[in-house]
C-alpha cells in the first residue's frame, strides 16, 4: 500500500469517528504497536541507508499528519461532549431558592430603636422602669399633687389610690435621678397606659422620654436637639414650631408641631425645662443644675413616618400588617 | 372652651383676621382646636313682620300669611310652623335667597296657595341642629334689614383647648386680656357699676370652712319674673359659646360665667330655711342635685347649707330642692370664691363635671366676686325685673390666696432660656401682662395680680417672657456636654440581639396588650392569681398578664381567623406576677416569649412542607441560649405546666434557677381557645439570657481528631441528656465533640427500646491518640453507659 492511500484511509477514518472510543480504535489501527504506519516504520530497517533516509522522512511526515488529525478530532469530540453535558445540566435559575422566610420587628420597636440610636449617639443612655408604678413616681415627684386637674386628665388605670399603670415613662427619669447625680443624659422608651379607647386612642401605647440635666442646660439647647432629632427622624427638612403649653413637671413647657403634607400642623411631642420642684424632689439643687425633658408618642411618629392610618392596627398584630415592616 | 369671636372683639379688636387671631392664640399657649362659622352660608334673608296669618284652605298644618319686609309690597308666604302668628317679627328668605346647602328660594304654590318666600327657623339658617318653629325676632328689629347684619352672623366660634394652668382664660375677659397683650392693645371692659338696693332684706352668711371658702357674696332679689324670655342677643351669645339657653335666670348666670369666667348660682329664696352657712358636709348627708340624682356626701365636700340642710354642692352643682323653678318669685344670688384645693377632685369623686367645677378646681380670680355679683344683678333686673337687696359679703382675708411677689435675676433668665433679652424688653412684657414690675440691680421684682394665680415662682415668669417673646424667636442651639466615655459592659447581651435572632429565624414581632382576657388566662394558668384592673376598658382587657402566652395565643386566633396558616410570633415585655415579697406586691419580669404553629415554610416547589413541632421551637430556644456563649449552662428538664401538653413540656434551667418553659399547647386549651393546629410555645426570663461570658480563647490541638460511632440500645424512657452527660464525664478533655445523628425504633430494636447513633470525636492536646487509646476510651464510655443505663451496643 502506498503512503498516499494510507494517509487517505487514515484521514477518512478519523473524520468519520463518532466518539472517543472509535477514535482510539483508529489510533490503534494506524499508530498502535501493530498499526499500519508502525508496520511501515518497522520496514525501514530492511532498506539501504539512502532509501531509508528518504522513506523515513516520508513515513514520519505521514505519522505526524495522522497524529495531528487524531488530536484535532479528539479535541472536537471532547468539546462536543462537554457542550452536551453542560446543556444537559442546565437548570431554571429563576426558580425560588430554599429559604426560611425572615420575620420582622414590630414597627413600634423599629421606631423606638431608631429614636434610641439618634440619642445614643449624643451619649444618652437608655433606661427602663416598672410599668406598674406608685403614685410618687408617676405623679407626686413630677409635681402633680393629688387632685391636680392634670391627674384627672390622665385617665389613669388604678389598682388602688397608691398603685397604677404608669401614664408616662417619666417615673424612669425620677428613678434615675434618685440614683445618679448630674450630669445626666437618659432616654426611657416603653409602654404607658391611659383608660381611653377610640379611633385615636388605645389604652396602651408607647412613649420615649428624654432627660438631660447639667449645669448649663437651656431652652435653646432643648430646641436645638429636638429640631435636629425631628429632621433626622423624618429625613426631611420639614417645618417645625414650638408652641407654649403646660406640663406640671416642666416650666417653661412647649409642644412641638411639624407641618404635615396636608399643610396642617401636627403635634408630635411635648417638652420643657425641668420644673424646679421635680429637681428638688430628687435632691438636685435647681439653683446649680437645670435640665430639659421631652416626651413623644411612638405610635404617632410611626404613623407619620410609615403612612399608617389606623392606630389600632399596632396592637391587632395582623400578620399582613406586620409583614410590611421588613 | 368655645367663644364668639365677635364678643371677644367687643372687648379688644386687633386688626387681624380670624385665622391670624387663632394662630396668635395657639402660639401664645392657648391652643385653638377649631374655628367654625356661627351660621350656615346664606344670603337674601331679611327681617319681616307677619301682618296677616290665617289657616290654609286645603291643608291643616299650613298657614297662609302676608309678610311685610318694608319693600312696599306684602309677600304671600305659606308657613308650616306652629309659632307663626300675626305681629311676629321673622326672618324671611325672599325669592332669590340662597340658603345653606345651595337651596334657592323660588316662587311656588303650596297646595294651591302662592308662596313667594320662606319664613326661616334657626336650623334652616345653619344656626342650630334642630329647632322648634321659626325664628322669633325682637319687636324692634328693623324691617328689611339683612339678617346676617342684624344678628351679626359674620362671626366665628373659636374653640380653645386651655391647659389647666390658664383658667384665667376661661372667660371673654381673660381671653381679651391675653389678646390685648399679644397685640399691644388696650382692652375695653363693659362698665360694671353697683346695682343699688331697693330694699334691705339680707341673709346672714357664715363661713364655717374659711380655708375652703374665704369669700362668699349673697344678695336677695325680690319679685323676679322667672318666666321672662331670654333676649335673642343673650341666647345667641350663649349659643356661640356652646351653651344652651334654659331660662332667663340660668342664662344670665351662664352669661357671667362666660363673660367674666366666674361661676354664679341662684337659689329659690323660699326654699332656704334661715341663714346661709358654707361648711363641709356631714359624712353620709344626702343631697338631691339639679339633675334629680341623689348623692351621699362625703365629709371632704364643701356645701352651701341653710339652718337645716345642704342646699348645693359648693362650686360643683346646685340642689334640686333649692333650685329656681318657674314658680320661684324671689331668688338668692351667690357669688363666691372657693379654693381650688377644696373643689379639685370633688366633682370627679361623684362622677360629676360642670362648667363651675371646671373653673373652680383650676382657679377663679379671688377679687372678682363683687363684679360678678353686680354684673348678674344688673342683667337680672334688666331682663326679669325684680328688686335687688344689699350685697352681703362674708370674707376671711386671712384665708384668701396671697398674691405672689417674685424676684427674678437676669442671670437666671438667661441661664434657663439660653439667651439674654434686653432688660427693658422684659419689663415691658411683664407690664403688658398686667404684672406690677420694678427693675432691681440684677433683675426684676414682680407682683402678680390675683387672676394670674398660675404664676408663683421665677420659672413661671421665665415662661411668660419666653411665651410673649415668642418660642420661635429663640434660637436652636446644639447642647453642650462633656465627652465622658460611658462604660459598656461586653457581657451584657442586648434585647436587640435576641430580637434579631428570632426575626432571622422567621418570627414576626407582636406587641399585645399587657392586660388580657381573664378567661383565657384562667384557662392557661388556673392556679395563678392575676392582678386585676378595677376599671378596665372592657372585661376582656382586665387581667394583667402572668405570661406572654395569653396575648400571643389571642393573636394566633386573630390571624387564623384571617386565613393565616403559618404563624411564628414573638413578643418581648413585662409580665406581672403577684408576689407579696416584691415591691408593690408584684414582680414585673421582663420576658421573651413566642409561639409557632403550622407549616415550617411557605409552600415551596422543592422543600419538605413540614408542620412545626416541639424540636423546631426548641431549636429556636437553643439559638437564643447560644447567644449567651454558654449554652451548656442551660438544661432542659422534663416538666409539667398547666398550659402545656404533659408529655411535651420542658423547663429551662440556668444552673439551679428555673428561667422558662417550652412545649406544646395543652390539647384541652387548644380546644377551648379554638386554636386550629398544634401550637408550640416558649417563654424565657430575660435576666437569664442577659449576661454572656467573655470568651477566653483556648489552645488548638495540632494532632489529628478521630471519630468513633456508637449505636446504643437503651430503654425508650432513658433521656438523651443523661446519656450525653455520662459520655462527657467519662470522655473528659479528650472528647472534643459529641453528636447524636440518629434515633431509631422499629424492626431490629426490641419493643420498648430505642437505638441512638452517637458520634464521638476524640483528640488530645499533646499527642496523637493511638488506636489502643481510642479503643480504651470507647470501652470506658460503653461500660459506663451499660452500668448507668443498661445500654448495649447494637449488633
Amino acid at each position: 500500500m502506498n503512503l498516499t492511500a494510507i494517509m487517505e484511509n487514515a484521514l477518512e477514518a478519523v473524520a468519520a469517528a463518532a466518539d472517543i472510543p472509535a477514535l482510539e480504535q483508529i489510533r490503534v489501527e494506524f499508530l498502535g504497536k501493530k498499526g499500519s504506519i508502525t508496520e511501515l516504520l518497522k520496514s525501514l530497517g530492511a532498506m539501504d541507508p539512502e532509501q531509508r533516509k528518504q522513506a523515513g522522512a516520508q513515513i514520519n511526515e505521514l505519522k505526524q499528519q495522522v497524529q495531528d488529525a487524531l488530536n484535532a478530532r479528539r479535541d472536537l469530540l471532547q468539546n462536543a461532549q462537554l457542550a452536551a453535558k453542560l446543556a444537559q445540566e442546565q437548570i431554571d435559575v429563576t426558580l425560588p431558592g430554599r429559604t426560611l422566610e425572615f420575620g420582622g420587628l414590630h414597627p413600634v420597636t423599629r421606631t423606638i430603636e431608631r429614636i434610641s440610636a439618634f440619642f445614643a449617639e449624643l451619649g444618652f443612655e437608655v433606661k427602663h422602669g416598672p410599668e406598674i408604678e406608685d403614685d410618687f413616681h408617676n405623679f407626686d415627684a413630677l409635681n402633680i399633687p393629688e387632685h391636680h386637674p392634670a391627674r384627672a386628665d390622665h385617665d389613669t388605670f388604678y389598682f388602688n389610690p397608691k398603685l397604677m399603670l404608669r401614664t408616662q415613662t417619666s417615673g424612669v427619669q425620677i428613678r434615675t435621678m434618685e440614683q445618679q447625680q448630674p450630669p445626666l443624659r437618659i432616654i426611657s422608651p416603653g409602654r404607658v397606659y391611659r383608660n381611653d379607647y377610640d379611633q385615636t386612642h388605645t389604652p396602651m401605647f408607647h412613649q420615649v422620654e428624654g432627660l438631660m440635666v447639667d449645669t448649663k442646660v437651656s431652652f435653646t439647647e432643648l430646641k436645638g436637639i429636638l429640631h435636629d432629632f425631628l429632621h433626622n427622624f423624618f429625613e426631611e427638612d420639614l417645618q417645625i414650631r414650638f408652641r407654649p403649653s403646660f406640663f406640671p413637671f416642666t416650666e417653661p413647657s412647649a409642644e412641638v408641631d411639624v407641618m404635615g403634607k396636608n399643610g396642617k400642623w401636627l403635634e408630635v411631642l411635648g417638652c420643657g425645662m425641668v420644673h424646679p420642684n421635680v429637681l428638688r424632689s430628687v435632691g438636685i439643687d435647681p439653683e446649680v443644675y437645670s435640665g430639659f425633658a421631652f416626651g413623644m408618642g411612638v405610635e404617632r411618629l410611626t404613623m407619620l413616618r410609615y403612612g399608617v392610618t389606623d392606630l389600632r392596627a399596632f396592637f391587632e398584630n395582623d400578620l399582613r400588617f406586620l409583614k410590611q415592616f421588613r | 372652651m368655645k367663644f364668639s369671636e365677635a364678643w371677644l372683639r367687643q372687648w379688644v379688636n386687633p386688626a387681624i383676621d380670624s385665622n391670624t387671631l387663632s394662630e396668635q392664640l395657639s402660639m401664645a399657649g392657648l391652643e385653638v382646636d377649631g374655628i367654625e362659622p356661627v351660621a350656615g352660608q346664606f344670603s337674601g334673608v331679611v327681617v319681616g313682620e307677619v301682618v296677616e296669618c290665617g289657616p290654609h284652605p286645603d291643608a291643616d298644618k299650613l298657614q297662609v300669611t302676608k309678610v311685610n319686609t318694608g319693600s312696599g309690597e306684602l309677600l304671600d308666604i305659606v308657613c308650616g310652623a306652629k309659632n307663626c302668628r300675626k305681629g311676629l317679627k321673622v326672618a324671611v328668605a325672599t325669592v332669590g335667597a340662597v340658603l345653606p346647602g345651595d337651596f334657592v328660594i323660588k316662587k311656588a304654590k303650596l297646595r294651591g296657595q302662592p308662596s313667594n318666600g320662606m319664613l326661616c327657623s334657626f336650623s334652616e339658617l345653619g344656626m342650630a341642629e334642630d329647632s322648634d318653629g321659626i325664628i322669633e325676632l325682637p319687636q324692634d328689629a328693623p324691617l328689611g334689614q339683612d339678617i346676617r347684619q342684624y344678628l351679626e352672623l359674620d362671626d366665628c366660634i373659636i374653640e380653645v383647648d386651655l391647659t389647666p394652668n390658664r383658667a384665667d382664660c376661661l372667660g371673654i375677659k381673660g381671653l381679651a386680656r391675653e389678646v390685648g397683650v399679644l397685640n399691644k392693645l388696650d382692652v375695653c371692659q363693659p362698665l360694671i357699676e353697683p346695682v343699688a338696693a331697693t330694699h334691705a332684706e339680707t341673709k346672714a352668711i357664715s363661713l364655717a370652712a374659711p380655708d375652703a371658702c374665704p369669700r362668699y357674696l349673697g344678695r336677695i332679689i325680690r319679685n323676679v319674673n322667672v318666666s321672662a324670655p331670654s333676649p335673642l342677643w343673650l341666647t345667641e351669645k350663649l349659643r356661640r359659646c356652646g351653651v344652651r339657653s334654659i331660662d332667663a335666670v340660668v342664662d344670665i348666670t351662664n352669661y357671667v360665667l362666660l363673660e367674666l369666667g366666674h361661676p354664679m348660682h341662684a337659689f329659690d329664696l323660699a326654699s332656704i330655711d334661715g341663714d346661709i352657712t358654707v361648711r363641709l358636709a356631714n359624712e353620709g348627708e344626702k343631697l338631691v342635685l339639679l339633675d334629680e340624682s341623689e348623692v351621699t356626701l362625703k365629709a371632704n365636700t364643701l356645701v352651701i347649707a341653710d339652718n337645716s340642710k345642704a342646699l348645693a354642692m359648693a362650686g360643683v352643682f346646685g340642689g334640686l330642692h333649692s333650685g329656681v323653678t318657674s314658680n320661684s318669685k324671689d331668688i338668692f344670688l351667690e357669688s363666691a370664691f372657693f379654693a381650688p384645693l377644696a373643689i379639685a377632685g370633688k366633682a370627679r369623686q361623684y362622677g360629676l363635671h360642670t362648667d363651675a367645677s371646671h373653673r373652680y378646681e383650676r382657679g377663679v380670680d379671688p377679687q372678682l366676686q363683687r363684679d360678678a355679683m353686680e354684673r348678674a344683678s344688673r342683667l337680672l333686673v334688666d331682663i326679669c325685673g325684680g328688686e335687688p337687696g344689699p350685697v352681703v359679703e362674708a370674707v376671711s382675708q386671712a384665708h384668701l390666696p396671697k398674691t405672689a411677689d417674685i424676684s427674678l435675676t437676669e442671670a437666671k433668665l438667661s441661664r434657663i432660656l439660653g439667651i439674654s433679652i434686653a432688660k427693658a424688653d422684659v419689663s415691658a412684657i411683664f407690664s403688658r401682662l398686667g404684672l406690677h414690675v420694678s427693675e432691681t440691680a440684677d433683675g426684676w421684682q414682680v407682683k402678680v395680680p390675683g387672676y394670674r394665680f398660675d404664676i408663683s415662682i421665677a420659672e413661671d415668669l421665665i415662661e411668660e417672657v419666653a411665651r410673649v417673646y415668642g418660642y420661635n424667636n429663640i434660637p436652636n442651639v446644639a447642647p453642650q456636654a462633656s465627652l465622658t466615655m460611658r462604660s459598656f459592659n461586653e457581657a451584657e447581651l442586648s434585647v436587640q440581639r435576641l430580637r434579631t435572632v428570632l426575626v432571622d429565624r422567621g418570627y414576626q414581632e407582636a406587641i399585645t396588650y399587657s392586660f388580657v382576657d381573664p378567661k383565657v388566662q384562667q384557662q392557661l394558668f388556673p392556679q395563678q392569681q392575676a392582678l386585676v384592673l378595677p376599671n378596665p376598658i372592657s372585661a376582656d382587657m382586665s387581667a394583667m398578664r402572668l405570661n406572654l402566652w395569653p396575648g400571643l395565643l389571642q393573636t394566633v386566633q386573630y390571624n387564623q381567623n384571617r386565613q393565616q396558616s403559618r404563624i411564628r410570633l414573638f413578643e418581648y415585655g413585662l409580665k406581672f406576677v403577684p408576689d407579696a415579697q416584691a415591691e408593690d406586691g408584684v414582680r414585673q419580669v421582663a420576658v421573651l416569649g413566642g409561639v409557632i404553629l403550622g407549616s415550617m415554610h411557605n409552600e415551596h416547589w422543592n422543600m419538605e412542607n413540614r408542620v412545626a413541632d416541639f424540636y423546631d421551637v426548641k431549636g429556636d430556644v437553643e439559638a437564643l441560649l447560644a447567644q449567651t456563649s454558654v449554652p451548656d449552662a442551660f438544661r432542659f428538664v422534663t416538666a409539667e405546666h398547666s398550659a402545656l401538653h404533659p408529655g411535651q413540656t420542658a423547663a429551662v434551667y440556668r444552673g439551679d434557677s428555673l428561667v422558662g418553659y417550652l412545649g406544646a399547647l395543652h390539647p384541652e386549651a387548644e380546644r377551648k381557645l379554638g386554636i386550629k393546629g398544634k401550637a408550640y410555645l416558649f417563654e424565657l426570663e430575660l435576666s437569664a439570657l442577659g449576661l454572656r461570658d467573655i470568651v477566653q480563647a483556648k489552645e488548638l490541638s495540632k494532632y489529628p481528631a478521630n471519630r468513633r460511632d456508637l449505636a446504643l440500645v437503651v430503654k425508650t424512657e432513658v433521656r438523651f441528656a443523661d446519656i450525653a452527660a455520662t459520655i462527657k464525664k467519662v470522655g473528659g478533655n479528650q472528647l472534643v465533640d459529641l453528636k447524636l445523628f440518629d434515633v431509631y425504633t422499629g424492626p431490629g430494636v426490641a419493643e420498648g427500646f430505642k437505638s441512638l447513633a452517637i458520634a464521638l470525636t476524640l483528640q488530645d492536646i499533646a499527642r496523637t491518640l493511638e488506636d489502643k487509646d481510642i479503643q480504651q476510651l470507647v470501652n470506658q464510655v460503653v461500660s459506663a453507659l451499660g452500668e448507668e443505663f443498661n445500654a448495649t451496643l447494637r449488633d
